[in-house]
């Protein structure tokens, strides 16, 4: 770095004005286009964000896993989407077709519906995190464990090749069928409206004229990602088993070396995360009530550019780039064009790549191949 | 000039086999379902010999090279469409004025970029947009009056010649208009890490697929009708010219990876620092391989648009952009040869012998299948079914590549430089 004292006309000639101009430029038209429209109707503005926030959460989860896999062996983990679906599928399974949710009703017939239903719908998301949880393990097994010490790119390629395998294996007509499946919600939908004052929204009406609406699903959404994230920080942080995960993701033959079993511990990383798809899976389809065998393609892949913005392998970036992916998404579509939302959130992260090239939270690496 | 024996021994039977090809289907024995899967397999491997430049040769993890290919088709298309269904050359003339002024342009501004040293990459990216946006105003300015006495001239020819000339021109003005893209995208996301360099191209495929969804209403390209798909284009790709392109792009190839530039892009790969410190110019190589690996890309691009007379932008979603990279893993990463017969291999059995072997009913099995012969294969011939195998006439003499550097068996000595290991 050059540390003299540049006059006025250097000033102009080797600054870096002309790039945050432009920056400065994109962003004020952004604030320009969102903000002239968000003045007059403030409360379609607040209604956007509750849904980004939202679909931000789902996001989160998904890229957690990405995160977590990438940070402990480097590799873009491509079938992660297609565990999320398969996470929607055992959901739409167990609700649809086994009645799973009204398990506690059926064992013990006294029991209040709320809390026979709250006790399901728990059920049913445990089982959808365990089922995705073994799939992953599996996965990592069979896909990624031979390929540890070839080069990155078969690693990739087999990944790449995993999640071909699960959506068209999936969309063979025994297993999922190539169709849309209409998704049976565990338990009711209720709805909300704030208008002076929070209002339940009674079926069949329409709210009233400038109210801000928001769901139980919102609500159990955040809920259950919040409390999955902190479980997942403690066992990152404060348990053994999370001091094993930081060491390899650090330096795995160090690891080794400490006695630290450090395949045991990938194929732990890997469960963990699944697990966090498929809760995210079983919410997403809650939230968007229907079922696809390629459904997991674009949130995957949204999640992932989530988790590159936030700082690939960082937690926290993942949580954060997940909510500002959310937002930028339903902001894009709401405000300045929908068909080019996706291409908005991408120019985003390709922005912000360039601005700083490790992600918001990511440690600045020096990467050697 | 003395022909070496390497060379002819690939050629002759290189050239032998496309000939092959065109005197059997002209008899009528290759039925014409065979005859586009191999035109199909020709354009792949023109894509996968751009890609395998951009990262078997120089190690840049690219998946943008599907939305390079969806440029060159659609630009490609227009030029013939406008030509053949509106009789006007105006898509030739603006097209071809575009690329021009914007590469001047683009050589004003890096003329200026050197004058003015120590802009940072943000800044010079906002003043290549700035150039871009004003040559093509001027360029738009210019053609309008050029349209018609072009169009005039082209009319002189007989027809089928002039649809030929507009043909060739699009086909090449599909692969300028790729590099140019690839030129002014590059130039800020070249600096990047691997894996970001790989994600920011995954977003700029996806970028690409948006618009061209949206083509008819944002972009303003009413003929290209946006997501319904874009009809009417001739179907005037036949396999002489697919393999007088295979072979311009073979040869292309060869001799860049021969020459000194050849040599630089690969120290590139092996190592960055390494080479900064042998005085190579890192990101002119860089831009240099993507650009071309682009320009391929958008080749291969407009001579697929003219196979079935047919686009749609499902055929550019970014799930395909995985399958140049599968197709250069699977033949081998940094082998010609190897990248050509897997891309054949591909279109053949996927499409081919697959839906003939499959019974009926089961044609949606190939694609269960397809993935586990990837895994076999992956885990059983991790560096590909080819591997480093090469015609002695492409094969260069390197060290082999992706190998952990201790295990690397040096087949080219390096000087050292007397006194410099202090």
């Amino acid at each position: 770095m050059e540390h003299e004292r540049l006059n006025f006309k250097d000033r102009i000639i080797k600054g870096k004005w002309i790039g945050k101009l432009f920056l400065v430029m994109i962003a004020l038209l952004a604030i320009w286009g969102i903000g002239s429209k968000a003045i007059y109707n403030p409360q379609l503005f607040i209604q956007q964000i509750i849904n980004g926030l939202q679909l931000g959460f789902v996001y989160a989860l998904i890229a957690l896993g990405y995160t977590m896999v990438y940070g402990i062996v480097r590799l873009i983990n491509f079938a992660h989407g297609d565990v999320f679906m398969v996470g929607a599928m055992v959901s739409y399974f167990a609700v649809g077709v086994f009645h799973l949710q009204q398990w506690p009703s059926a064992v013990f017939p006294g029991i209040p519906l709320y809390l026979s239903l709250t006790i399901g719908t728990i059920t049913v998301i445990l089982l959808s995190m365990i089922v995705c949880a073994i799939l992953a393990m599996v996965i990592e097994k069979i896909a990624y464990k031979p390929l540890r010490n070839a080069p990155r790119i078969s690693a990739l390629i087999t990944a790449i090749g995993m999640s071909f395998f699960l959506e068209y294996f999936g969309a063979l007509p025994f297993v999922f069928t190539p169709n849309f499946i209409p998704y049976k919600r565990p338990f009711d939908i209720v709805t909300w409206y704030v208008n002076n004052g929070v209002h339940q929204l009674q079926a069949g009406k329409a709210p009233p004229q400038g109210s801000v609406i928001f769901s139980n699903i919102l609500l159990i959404i955040v809920l259950v990602t919040i409390i999955l994230v902190l479980a997942l920080t403690y066992i990152v942080q404060r348990t053994k088993v999370g001091k094993a995960m930081r060491a390899s993701s650090y330096d795995k033959a160090t690891s080794r070396l400490m006695g630290i079993n450090v395949d045991g511990i990938i194929s732990i990383t890997f469960a963990i995360g699944a697990a966090l798809a498929g809760a995210g899976g079983v919410l997403y389809a809650t939230a968007y009530p229907s079922v696809f065998f390629w459904m997991g393609m674009i949130p995957g892949l949204k999640a992932f550019i989530a988790a590159v913005l936030g700082g690939i392998g960082s937690i926290p970036g993942a949580f954060v780039g997940a909510l500002i992916m959310g937002q930028a998404e339903v902001l894009a579509a709401g405000y300045i064009s929908t068909p080019m939302r996706d291409a908005i959130s991408f120019s985003i992260l390709i922005l912000v790549l360039l601005i700083r090239p490790t992600g918001i939270f990511g440690e600045p690496e020096a990467e050697k191949a | 000039m003395k022909i070496q024996r390497s060379t002819l021994a690939f050629w002759v039977p290189f050239i032998g086999l496309l000939v092959l090809v065109q005197v059997l289907s002209s008899v009528g024995i290759l039925s014409n379902f065979w005859v586009t899967l191999l035109k199909i397999g020709a354009v792949m491997s023109i894509i996968c010999l751009g890609l395998n430049l951009i990262y078997g040769f120089n190690g840049q993890f690219s998946l943008g090279q599907w939305g390079f290919y969806a440029i060159g088709a659609y630009a490609g298309a227009d030029i013939t469409y406008r030509w053949t269904q509106l009789h006007s050359a105006s898509g030739l003339v603006v097209v071809l004025l575009v690329v021009l002024l914007v590469a001047l342009a683009f050589i004003l501004v890096s003329k200026l970029m050197s004058r003015l040293r120590g802009l940072d990459t943000l800044s010079g990216f906002t003043l290549y947009i700035i150039g871009l946006l004003m040559a093509a105003v001027i360029a738009i300015f210019i053609g309008r009056y050029l349209i018609n006495p072009i169009t005039n001239l082209l009319n002189l020819l007989p027809l089928n010649i002039a649809s030929q000339i507009v043909f060739f021109f699009a086909v090449l003005l599909g692969g300028g208009v790729a590099a140019e893209v690839s030129y002014i995208f590059g130039f800020p996301v070249l600096t990047l890490g691997s894996d970001y360099f790989g994600i920011a191209t995954l977003g700029f495929s996806i970028i690409v697929k948006v618009l061209l969804d949206n083509s008819d209403t944002l972009l303003g390209f009413e003929e290209m009708k946006g997501a319904r798909g874009m009809i009417g284009i001739p179907k005037m790709t036949s396999w002489i010219w697919v393999s007088i392109f295979l072979v311009i792009v073979i040869i292309v190839t060869r001799n860049l990876l021969h020459s000194t530039h050849g040599r630089a892009i690969i120290s590139v790969r092996e190592d960055e620092i390494a080479a900064k410190a042998m005085g190579i110019n890192i990101s002119q190589q860089k831009t240099i391989t993507f650009v071309l690996g682009s320009f391929f890309a958008g080749l291969a691009g407009a001579l697929y648009a003219h196979v079935n007379g047919f686009l749609h932008p499902n055929t550019f979603s970014f799930i395909k952009t995985f399958d140049p990279m599968i197709i250069i893993v699977f033949g081998g990463l940094g082998s010609v040869t190897g990248t050509v017969a897997a891309a054949f291999t591909w279109a053949l059995v996927l499409e081919g012998l697959l839906r003939l072997v499959l019974p009926q009913g089961f044609e949606t099995w190939r694609y269960v299948i397809y993935p586990l012969l990837l895994l076999v294969l992956m885990l059983l011939r991790p560096q590909g079914l080819f591997g480093t195998f090469e015609f002695p006439y492409l094969r260069q003499i390197l060290p082999p590549i992706f190998q952990p550097r201790n295990s690397a068996k040096p087949t080219e000595t390096v000087n050292e430089i007397p006194g410099d290991g202090a």
